[in-house]
């Protein structure tokens, strides 16, 4: 057991270090207002990681998350401006339609024998295509409803406020960690990330998975979409451009095999959050030019992950020295 | 002796219905259908002959070919000339996705390789050789990079390249200083628009840099070791084959296809922008590569598969410009046609086709 | 030849006829048939590439029938997949351990059909549960632990109790198919497999068991089905078919083989090629002095997990040596990786071919020249034609059954799978081979082959480390035999003492 969520305690560890160095250096750093920024501004690629992290552990991927977010905010712009439609009703529509999508690639994958990398690629052209159709421009979202969601919240001590987005988050973090690992769906996930044909051959409903997953990881999508529409303000079809690998890197920096089968979703929270706190680093800065804060990204990336890996690989060298 | 010939006859008897055995095992078998290279190359080539066919439909004007100045224009030309850049990463692209890997930074590398050429061009007294040399050892040694992560230090291809991706970039924008750096320099910037033997340079270079690998791979063994690594690392490793050394070998080698089409983009536009060059080209690379109908989970690899993936990718967004369509409609288009052509290779869609043509001709045969 | 079905109960449980079934370039099944009766235990036998496994397949849902039909309960039933075949209450334990290594034990015993509470998933009654169920087979291991920490062998008998827990939503278990279950199990836990069976059999179910162990077949068996070329040779009671009648309808002529020949000891006393002093490897081989004669077979005998993979796996490289001396033809060595041990002449048939040995999607031809390849260096190409000739060669000398070099290795049967391994490394020509357990999956035929093979390998001065359960198999050719326990040498039998019982005894702990 210990072994196993030994990667998890690792990037914990991490993610503590990055919090105290930046607590180190800048003044104001170490407050509940940046920890719960950090949450209210990663809570769309945290959204979205999570269902990214069910594709994953299936041995999937899902690419066409980014624009998926891009579409569904367009989307929302459009019917809540133009169309004058009550956002809720207007979420009604899109969150149906994404899982709709990705149930549509999920059938291609399962039963095309396709491979998702590629399907969802396609997926992502498809969804900023139709993105692009709809408006090339940004579009704005003015409603008394938007107005009333950025006013409600939890005010906590010491300037933190975790908005109503940020605890919608918090929800959708629990509920898919109750899922993957206490539900059947989950279970099944897991077994066709071990291996497909053996979960075939045991009975799992394969097809049904695999369908069922990419429509959430879609339907996750919208719904970070209409997430960072509250945070924008408005829909825009070149929006979260290369969320997808965002999403993928926090997933993987969670200690999730891409091979699939193996990982955790809390493991997908840290990786975000320590995404998160690279860039709050780098904003404390300021001083770096835009080329620099990508080798620094880049760079520090590239350490946490050597770390990780170092560590675990030590650690588990001497546990199976001493069993 | 009617003894002997009664031991004689048991021997016959014996030899006969080893015979019978033998005889009933073979007509369990046909042998020769087991190797079925054939149709590997025939959906990809069928896609990219429908898509040349609606180019001819839309313009009829598609197939002809001018001469001018000992070097020959037309649409067909210009597809295999822009295809260029990409054809050489998927060169590379192919050989990763081959070990069950991906390199995400082969755009990147090409701005960086671009941003050295350009750098050196602009502080002069450099030869083109030495530019070339130096761009490739770029590339290489990113490749090092990758290839260092991904094997000795275990990390997952998709992140360990997405590293360089992201800092790859920033270096290029370093190198450049955040400006778009041009130079001055026929002879470097033949490399990307001049022509030989009548075909633009860049053709001739994938066309070398094919050939070149190909000979590589598939002379030696390394091919087959690749091939090994990717199906079954732990086997290879069992079989004596060094796993990390061949891993390391294909991001090198991606490394150094993609500072080469590095050069090519930078001489094509006489200048190097960090920001644009090869910007997501490594989602078209890995796009040929599946087209071509390699498995992103390691295994058998085609080159010349690949390069027929990336000339059905151009040949699109040739026919997506010639259409006249706005623009917007681009994305949408690229990602149906797209999917058709994977599904082209999947039998069961195939069969589902036929199913659905035989239907028609029924109706038809009947109305 | 074939007999009257008997009387037990009128119509069959499950019956198969006529079923037909073809692959690209092979007609795996023509006409094939099998009826079950209800608490029988029936044999399905047959060489490597009989078709036995197929039949399994067609009859479970994994794959779908050309032609026939199949009746459950004189019904006509056809299972699109193999969940439907379960939910009709056909468990199966397909050939190869075919679970998940990434879930728990626990989980994989149970998947699909958790205990919940509250409607989530309870962990804890899951565990228990499965300590509960395998503990009928004699096996306490730590069930929260991923799969694949464990041995073939265990992931064996997991795969087994998978079969007869229950299923959620299923007919009770009507036909429990075991193909070849015991292929990796040593005697104890054949007994203790065997002692389940005759509760199911008991409590009426259908038991459809495919091995190559004759020996077992009479212990167990009530009826036998045998197969050959994917056709149905005959239905016979077990008790009125003698061995060699029953090895004559299996291959279809008789075996001719001379058992208990004297170990082959071309050499009387020949020199060490390879000798191990106080070998040590952290805790999976301790303090082994080992000597291995030039131009002998030498044996290896030992429960699972006494540490015989283990001394393999230090032997060829693949694990490190933290104490003692190692020294090949005299010369001391240290080894790091395969790559140094081939190139010294040594090679190792792994014991795992799934996960260690085959490269599933490339071709007989290919897999069987790689190591050699390999060992050559990847400039020194060999050309296609050559590897077709070795190909064409071992295809022909351990009767392999495939249409062509070209098929990929990943499509052949289980026990033709494990000759194209063994090929691979025969091309190799090594000085000292190291096998374990090299008959695992191979059929009563080419097992003799193999057998005066590796004889013959003796007589040409290489070297041979083999290990395996059978002990009457490691006594045909062993001029020597080394008996481990608890991951220690506990004896050296050699001479007079080569003989099952007396390993038997070494390996139970009997003073020696
Ligand atoms: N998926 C497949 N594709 C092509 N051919 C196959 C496939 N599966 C089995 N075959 C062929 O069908 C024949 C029968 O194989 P099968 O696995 O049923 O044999 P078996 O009797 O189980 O042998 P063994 O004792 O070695 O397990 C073999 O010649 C094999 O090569
Ligand atoms: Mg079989």
């Amino acid at each position: 057991m210990s072994r196993t969520c030994l990667p998890l305690w690792i990037t914990f560890a991490l993610v503590l270090l990055m919090f105290a160095a930046g607590a180190s250096q800048f003044d104001g750093f170490a407050s509940l207002r940046v920890v719960t920024n950090l949450i209210s501004d990663n809570a769309f690629l945290l959204v979205t990681a999570l269902g990214m992290t069910l594709v994953i552990l299936s041995g999937g991927i899902d690419l066409s998350v980014g624009s998926v977010i891009a579409l569904s905010g367009v989307a929302a712009a459009l019917l809540i401006g133009p169309y004058q439609w009550h956002p809720l009703l207007a979420f009604a529509l899109i969150l149906p339609c994404a899982a709709l999508f990705g149930a549509g690639m999920g059938a291609l994958i399962q039963y095309y024998q396709l491979q998702p990398f590629i399907v969802t690629l396609a997926g992502m052209f498809l969804a900023r295509g139709v993105a692009t159709l709809l408006s090339e421009e940004s579009v704005a979202i003015e409603h008394p409803f938007y107005d009333a969601v950025a006013e409600f919240g939890l005010e906590l001590p010491d300037g933190g406020w975790l908005g109503a987005t940020s605890l919608l988050t918090i929800a959708l973090v629990l509920l898919m960690l109750v899922l993957t690992h206490y539900s059947r769906f989950g279970s099944s996930i897991y077994a066709l990330g071990g291996n497909s044909q053996s979960a075939q051959l045991m009975g799992v409903p394969v097809a049904r998975t695999t369908i069922l997953l990419y429509a959430s990881s879609s339907m996750l999508a919208a719904m970070a979409g209409i997430i960072f529409s509250f945070y924008t303000y408005s829909g825009y079809a070149l929006a979260a451009v290369g969320v997808e690998l965002d999403a993928i890197a926090a997933v993987v920096i969670g200690g999730t095999l891409l091979t699939g089968g193996s990982g955790f979703m809390i493991g997908t929270v840290l990786g975000v959050l320590l995404m998160g706190l690279i860039q709050t680093y780098i904003n404390f800065d300021g001083s770096l030019s835009s080329w620099w804060s990508k080798i620094v990204i880049g760079g520090l990336l590239f350490f946490f992950i050597a770390l990780q890996k170092l560590l675990s690989h030590k650690w588990q060298n001497k546990a199976g020295g001493r069993a | 002796m009617t003894n002997e010939g009664v031991v004689v006859d048991q021997t016959h008897q014996d030899q006969s219905k080893a015979d019978q055995l033998k005889a009933a095992r073979q007509a369990r078998y046909s042998p020769g259908q087991s190797a079925h290279q054939f149709s590997l190359y025939l959906y990809p080539l069928v896609a990219l002959a429908l898509l040349l066919l609606v180019n001819l439909l839309l313009d009829p004007q598609f197939f002809s070919l001018q001469w001018q100045d000992g070097r020959l224009y037309g649409p067909l030309i210009d597809i295999v000339n822009r295809s260029a850049p990409v054809a050489l990463l998927a060169i590379g692209m192919s050989l990763v996705i081959a070990t069950g890997g991906i390199d995400l930074s082969v755009g990147a590398v090409m701005a960086i390789c671009g941003a050295v050429c350009a750098n050196l061009l602009v502080l002069g007294d450099w030869s083109i050789p030495a530019v070339i040399g130096l761009a490739v050892l770029t590339g290489l040694a990113c490749g090092l990079v990758n290839g260092f992560m991904v094997s000795y230090l275990g990390i997952q291809p998709i992140v360990a390249t997405l590293v360089l991706m992201v800092a790859g970039r920033g270096v290029a924008q370093l190198l450049n200083q955040g400006q778009i750096v041009t130079f001055q320099n026929p002879d470097f910037a033949a490399l990307g628009s001049g022509s030989f033997l009548a075909l633009p340079v860049p053709v001739w270079l994938v066309l070398l840099a094919l050939l070149m690998m190909q000979l590589l791979l598939r002379r030696t063994a390394l091919g087959l070791f690749i091939e090994a690594v990717g199906c079954n690392a732990k086997a290879s490793r069992y079989l004596g084959i060094d796993d990390r050394g061949i891993k390391l070998t294909v991001y090198l080698l991606a490394g150094g296809c993609a500072a080469l089409a590095g050069i090519i983009a930078t001489a094509d536009i006489q200048g190097s922008d960090a920001n644009n060059a090869g910007l997501w080209l490594e989602l078209d690379a890995i796009l040929a590569v599946v087209i071509g109908g390699a498995a992103l989970t390691g295994g058998r690899f085609s080159l010349p598969r690949a390069v027929i993936g990336v000339l059905i990718i151009q040949a699109l967004s040739t026919t997506i410009v010639v259409s006249g369509l706005p623009s917007k409609f681009n994305l949408l288009i690229k990602a149906l046609v797209i999917l058709l052509v994977l599904m082209l290779q999947s039998e069961l869609f195939r069969n589902q086709l036929k199913t659905l043509f035989s239907f028609g001709k029924l109706r038809g045969g009947k109305a | 030849m074939s007999e009257q079905s008997n009387n037990k109960s009128a119509t069959p449980v499950l019956q198969l006829r006529q079923i037909n079934k073809n692959f690209p370039g092979v007609k795996a099944l023509q006409q094939a048939q099998l009826s079950l009766y209800a608490g029988e235990v029936h044999a399905l036998l047959g060489e490597n590439g009989a078709g036995k496994s197929t039949l399994v397949k067609v009859m479970t849902g994994v794959l779908q029938k050309d032609g026939g039909e199949l009746l459950l309960d004189a019904r006509a039933q056809s299972f699109a997949t193999p969940k439907d075949a379960q939910q009709a209450g056909i468990s199966t334990v397909y050939q190869e351990v075919n679970l998940l290594p990434n879930l728990s034990v626990a989980h994989n015993l149970f998947l699909g059909s958790e205990p919940k509470r509250f409607g989530f998933i309870d962990k804890k009654a899951m565990a228990n549960q499965a300590r509960q169920l395998l503990s009928t087979f004699g096996l306490d291991i730590k069930v929260t632990a991923p799969l694949s920490e464990f041995s073939v062998a265990v992931q064996q008998l997991v795969a087994i109790a998978r079969g007869i827990a229950p299923k959620r939503g299923a007919a009770c278990t009507k036909v429990l198919v075991l193909d070849e279950p015991t292929a990796s199990l040593d005697a104890d836990e054949v007994q203790n497999l065997f002692q389940v069976l005759r509760q199911l059999k008991q409590q009426g179910v259908a038991i459809v068991f495919i091995t190559h162990f004759l020996d077992q077949v009479y212990q167990i068996s009530d009826r036998i089905t045998v197969m050959r070329n994917g056709c149905f040779v005959g239905e016979y009671q077990t008790i009125n078919l003698n061995k060699a009648e029953l090895i004559a309808a299996m291959l279809g002529k008789e075996l001719c083989q001379q058992r208990h020949q004297a170990p082959c000891l071309a050499v009387e006393h020949s020199e060490a090629i390879l000798t191990a002093r106080q070998l040590s490897s952290g805790q999976s081989v301790q303090q082994l002095d080992l000597d291995l004669p030039q131009g002998q077979a030498v044996g290896l005998a030992g429960l699972l997990g006494s540490g015989r993979t283990e001394i393999c796996r230090l032997l060829f490289g693949l694990d490190q040596a933290d104490g003692g001396t190692l020294s090949f033809a005299g010369k001391p060595i240290k080894l790091n990786n395969p790559a140094q041990a081939i190139a010294l002449g040594i090679a190792l048939c792994p014991e795992d071919r799934k996960t260690q040995g085959m490269i599933a999607p490339l071709s007989i031809r290919e897999n069987i020249s790689l190591a050699l390849q390999a060992k050559q260096g990847w400039w020194r190409v060999i050309s296609k034609k050559k590897q077709q000739q070795l190909a064409d060669f071992y295809i022909e000398k351990l009767q392999i059954a495939t249409p062509d070099a070209d098929k990929p290795i990943g499509q052949l049967s289980g026990g033709n799978q494990q000759k194209v391994i063994l090929a691979r490394w025969l091309a190799v020509e090594p000085q000292l081979l190291l096998l374990d357990e090299p008959t695992r999956g191979i059929d009563i035929g080419a097992h003799a082959e193999i057998l005066q093979l590796i004889r013959q390998l003796c007589q040409q001065g290489m070297s041979l480390l083999v290990t395996s359960s059978e002990l009457e198999e490691l006594t045909a050719f062993s001029s020597k035999i080394v008996v481990m326990r608890d991951r220690k040498k506990v004896a050296e039998l050699n001479g007079e003492d080569l003989n099952p019982d007396r390993i038997m005894a070494a390996i139970a702990g009997a003073s020696v």
